[in-house]
């Protein structure tokens, strides 16, 4: 599921953007607490130490330790006013250890001391005993080779924490200035930042310590037409980003023309909030889209949440093997069809990928949170389903020897289990741009921007809105459309795939909140893609009169 | 699980540390907030259990203001340095803030409702009985060669709050939330039911379990139906959700007067002002709220139960029994101070619960009484697709089923539906007896010409 804030889920979304999500036990501290130096990466050492020996006394065949430092800041605005500047830090440790065969995991806030470590590890293994009565069969771990003492840092230009919270907040106001002059009767704005400090110890001898940096500028812009007493909004088409400060910085390089403008590692949010200011506005007079099938040409801005939704889940083992039955679902793309290894995911043009080590991607880590270095892998080739994306205890399933490397926890509180990687649409390898894409479509639309996004518990049918919607008649783009939603059923979906723009034309999407697991954990992710074009996908009127 | 600071203390203990807090301010105005409480839970899929696991907690947080500017600042130790320097470091905070134009000076003293929705049964649940709870869900479906996955979770806290203008409030509140998923072995049945309390002892899993067990064996085989208008019975873990939006919480979620006003809710009027006092749907719909409802107690003000809504009110607003919609007219809209302030009403605090009126008819009754028609178990994924008409799209899950003269005669492929609750609400033909569902009392509804725009193959 795309969570992206629990207001949002009741409906509260309407006007903007409300509450962030944040990480457990966060408490509120000054802005330049978030510049503090963490812990000393010796005296981790030593706490980690310190609970896998406690652990293994206690007859632990296995532990790691996260020792977590989680530090957010938000800055939130509508029109001319500072509505709030929230200044978090979250720091814990969390022990996870195989006893008796089962796992267990204990964790603690504030942990400073051996004695505090060796007491949760202490405490994970008696979980650990207590639940082993309730196993079926033992958790097989698959083998990882230590790696000693490493350490990853995102390679970040600018750390956002350094940039004073007055440049921040003149940029929102400026924004918010930009759109009311150009249109908007409402707009919200707001730049969330993230740092995860993260230090992971197994006693398989890893001890990495690794530097995440994640950033999100977005604004919700809204123009009213009093006469219809109708409401137009427009949403920020950045995406969020595993970047630091730099990514507010655009170069003309970074910037993709067309009938908007969008962006690439930079983004120009003054530039892309006057366009909405307008774009808002001119929605009251487009056309309402004639229901039917239409050739959709779905930019990456768009089409990243439909990767998520309908490649990105299904092809999570955890899901397919039903561990999120109750709650996230299961999956279409079920053993027996990887196992046929002719099962068409989709079209030949279509190549999905995971990859945890993409640059300025949310997923990108050095080594996952238990301890295995990450890569990339295929998921889909050609068109056929080739892989899923799995974890240490899973792999054996899908007879791979190691992990793929996607274990995550969203804090040192939670315990880590698979999560997405980035999962993306491979660039086509013959030369293509958006304007000769669009040349060859008769009766299409043209989709600009995520919006509305539901699908089923195993992911077939799914139902897509967006942001900016164009109608596009013998080649030409004929004028805004407005009401737009497709539906359509994932395998009949890819497999209507019939061109994918070339790697000038890639560029990333993601979400920040995406949520799985009882309790839920929020993980961020991003999908690439280039322009692609679906084929006679069903399109519905969404327009209501109440 | 979290091994420091298991703490549920009274009212009297809190009182001690805010007045303390407060001793240590010298801002303009003041506030704490002071929240602590355990949280467990039991996790279980494919028959086995998956994760279990319990964490306590016990944070402060200090809010000091200076005119229109203020600062927050946390923290969870207690001793009385630690609670002096944080009071200090909100003061850094708020003198460095910006101005919040939208800034309302605290309240004083306020009258609560004499509401304890705390359960000593709740409060003394322990991993064996959480295993236990497991247990019965996962034994009769092992039995059965059926397959389930379920979550349970239990929480015991507290809330208290206090400022500098000698307000105080306090509340404790236990709650225990349960669903289960059964599937058959060959994966083409699937049935759910949820439960939630405030007292465990309410709760049987079993007995849950039991129902979604019936309804994975009876989902086995379900047949495709074109698309299109029907006749639907919704149970309301259809209308509510404790996990997923809601078309009933959507709704609930948009009665906010400031949207209202600005002309971006289902509640604005063409050329500006709000249909407050409009009928809008059923003369038969009348939702209320009532903290005090004893199958539904909640926090007597917004910062407990209140969070559900966006935050009733974490400033000391009373909760109280209001009521939203009568007999199909919007009776109320919820507002922030400051906005109350602006216009000139009273700040109606967002609800922390709510109860929709219904009938005396049971299920099985609304279905005898049904000559064709559908049974949603639930709905699935919904999300808003028109905020101005309060579209939404979603699809129906884990047990649907058509009826035909009175009885269910086959189940069926589940749908995507695109629907307001406006319109559904508009399109009442019979209501059935309220039940607990996520904190809030809700009848199963039977609704004429509900939207199914496709089919889904999921099971």
């Amino acid at each position: 599921m795309n969570r992206r804030n629990f207001n949002q889920l009741i409906g509260m979304g309407t006007a903007g953007i409300l509450l962030p999500n944040l990480p457990a036990f966060s408490r509120n501290v000054a802005p330049e607490a978030l510049l503090e130096k963490g812990m000393d990466v010796a005296l981790k050492k030593r706490l980690a130490d310190a609970a896998m020996n406690a652990a293994k006394s206690k007859g632990a065949t296995y532990t790691d330790v996260r020792i977590g430092r989680y530090l957010n800041q938000f800055v939130i605005t509508r029109e001319d006013k500072v509505q709030n500047i929230v200044n978090t830090e979250s720091y814990g440790v969390g022990v996870r250890v195989i006893a008796d065969g089962c796992w267990g995991f204990a964790a603690v806030v504030d942990a400073k001391s051996e004695a505090d470590l060796a007491k949760a590890a202490e405490t994970a293994v008696a979980i650990a005993k207590a639940n082993a009565k309730l196993m079926k069969e033992p958790v097989q771990l698959a083998p990882q080779k230590g790696f000693g003492e490493v350490s990853w840092k995102a390679p970040i230009k600018k750390n956002a924490f350094e940039v004073p919270i007055k440049e921040k907040v003149d940029l929102l106001m400026s924004v918010n200035g930009a759109a009311m002059k150009n249109g908007a009767n409402y707009v919200n704005s707001v730049l969330f930042m993230v740092n995860e400090q993260k230090y992971f110890a197994s006693t398989d001898g890893t001890y990495a310590d690794q530097d995440i940096h994640r950033i999100w500028p977005i604004f919700n812009v809204t123009a009213i037409d009093p006469k219809t007493g109708k409401f137009e909004t427009r949403n920020a088409l950045s995406a969020p980003m595993g970047m630091g400060y730099e990514y507010l910085q655009a170069n003309p390089s970074d910037k993709i023309t067309g009938v908007t403008t969008r962006y690439n590692m930079g983004y120009d949010m003054l530039e892309d909030v006057t366009a909405a200011a307008k774009q808002a506005r001119a929605k009251h007079s487009a056309k309402s889209v004639e229901a039917g099938k239409y050739d959709l040409v779905l930019d990456p801005s768009h089409l990243w949440l439909t990767i998520h939704e309908s490649v990105g889940h299904p092809l999570e083992l955890d899901r397919v093997l039903g561990y999120e039955a109750n709650f996230a679902g299961t999956s279409f793309a079920t053993l027996d069809k990887w196992q046929s290894k002719n099962f068409n995911y989709g079209s030949k043009q279509v190549n999905l990928i995971a990859d945890k080590t993409q640059v300025g991607s949310l997923g990108a880590v050095g080594y996952d949170d238990e301890g295995v270095k990450t890569k990339k892998w295929d998921l889909v080739r050609d068109g056929t389903l080739v892989n899923y994306q799995a974890i240490r205890d899973q792999v054996h399933i899908i007879g791979e020897k190691e992990s793929q490397g996607c274990c995550y926890a969203d804090n040192w509180s939670s315990v880590q289990f698979q999560r997405m990687a980035n999962v993306s649409l491979e660039a086509g390898k013959t030369p293509l741009s958006v304007q000769d894409m669009i040349k060859d479509v008769k009766k299409g639309i043209y989709i600009i921007g995520d919006g509305s996004f539901s699908i089923d518990q195993q992911r077939y049918n799914f139902q897509f809105g967006g942001q900016l919607f164009y109608e596009i008649k013998d080649g030409q783009i004929a004028g805004m459309l407005k009401d737009v939603a497709y539906q359509s059923n994932t395998q009949e979906f890819w497999n209507s795939c019939v061109q994918v723009c070339d790697e000038k034309d890639y560029r990333l999407g993601g979400s920040f909140f995406d949520g799985k697991g009882q309790p839920s954990q929020s993980s961020a992710v991003s999908h690439g893609s280039s322009t692609a074009r679906f084929n006679g996908v069903n399109v519905i009127n969404t327009a209501r009169k109440i | 699980m979290n091994l420091k600071k298991m703490a549920i203390l009274t009212k009297a203990e809190a009182k001690k540390i805010i007045d303390k807090v407060l001793s240590y301010a010298k801002a303009d105005e003041t506030s704490v907030s002071l929240t602590g409480g355990r949280r467990g839970n039991i996790r279980y899929a494919r028959n086995a259990v998956s994760t279990s696991g319990e964490s306590t907690n016990l944070s402060l947080a200090v809010t000091a203001v200076f005119g229109k500017k203020s600062g927050t600042a946390t923290i969870n130790e207690f001793d009385d340095a630690a609670l002096e320097k944080t009071v200090r470091r909100a003061e850094e905070i708020a003198r460095l803030a910006p101005e919040n134009s939208e800034y309302m000076p605290m309240l004083g003293p306020q009258t609560y409702l004499p509401i304890d929705p705390f359960s000593r049964n709740t409060e003394n649940i322990t991993p064996d009985y959480r295993a236990q709870a497991a247990f019965d869900s996962l034994d009769p479906c092992r039995k059965q060669n059926l397959t389930a996955a379920g979550y349970m979770e239990d929480s015991t806290g507290f809330t208290a709050i206090g400022n500098s203008k000698e307000l105080f409030a306090y509340n404790r509140e236990t709650s225990v939330e349960f669903s289960v998923t059964v599937r058959t072995a060959d994966g083409m049945g699937s049935g759910y039911a949820t439960r939630d309390v405030t007292d465990t002892s309410k709760l049987n899993t079993r007995e849950a379990t039991e129902i979604a067990m019936q309804k994975a064996q009876a989902s086995v085989g379900a047949r495709a139906i074109e698309p299109g208008k029907y006749t639907v019975i919704l149970e309301p873990a259809a209308l509510v959700a404790n996990t997923d939006a809601s078309l009933l919480l959507a709704m609930m979620g948009s009665m906010d007067a400031r949207n209202a006003e600005e002309g971006r809710s289902f509640l604005s009027k063409k050329g500006g002002g709000t249909r407050l006092g409009e009928k809008l749907m059923d003369e038969r719909v009348t939702i209320y709220s009532d903290p005090t409802n004893p199958e539904i107690p909640t926090s007597p003000f917004g910062g407990g139960g209140g969070g559900r809504f966006g935050g009733g009110g974490a400033d000391g607003r009373p909760q109280e029994k209001i009521t939203w919609i009568e007999k199909g007219v919007i009776k109320n809209m919820y507002y922030s101070r400051y906005w109350a302030d602006k216009k000139g009403v009273k700040a109606t605090p967002p609800p922390a619960n709510f109860i929709m009126e219904g009938g005396t008819q049971s299920l099985a009754d609304m279905i005898k009484s049904t000559e064709k028609g559908i049974l949603v178990t639930r709905f699935w994924y919904i999300r808003p697709v028109d905020p101005q008409t309060l579209l939404y799209t979603g699809l129906t899950r884990d047990g649907t089923f058509y009826i035909e003269n009175g009885q269910i005669k086959f189940p069926v492929k589940n749908f995507r539906f695109n629907e307001s609750p406006i319109i559904m609400l508009n399109n009442l033909e019979a209501m059935g007896k309220p039940v607990r569902i996520g904190g809030n009392l809700v009848p199963p509804l039977k609704i004429r010409d509900f939207t199914f725009t496709s089919l889904s193959d999921a099971v």
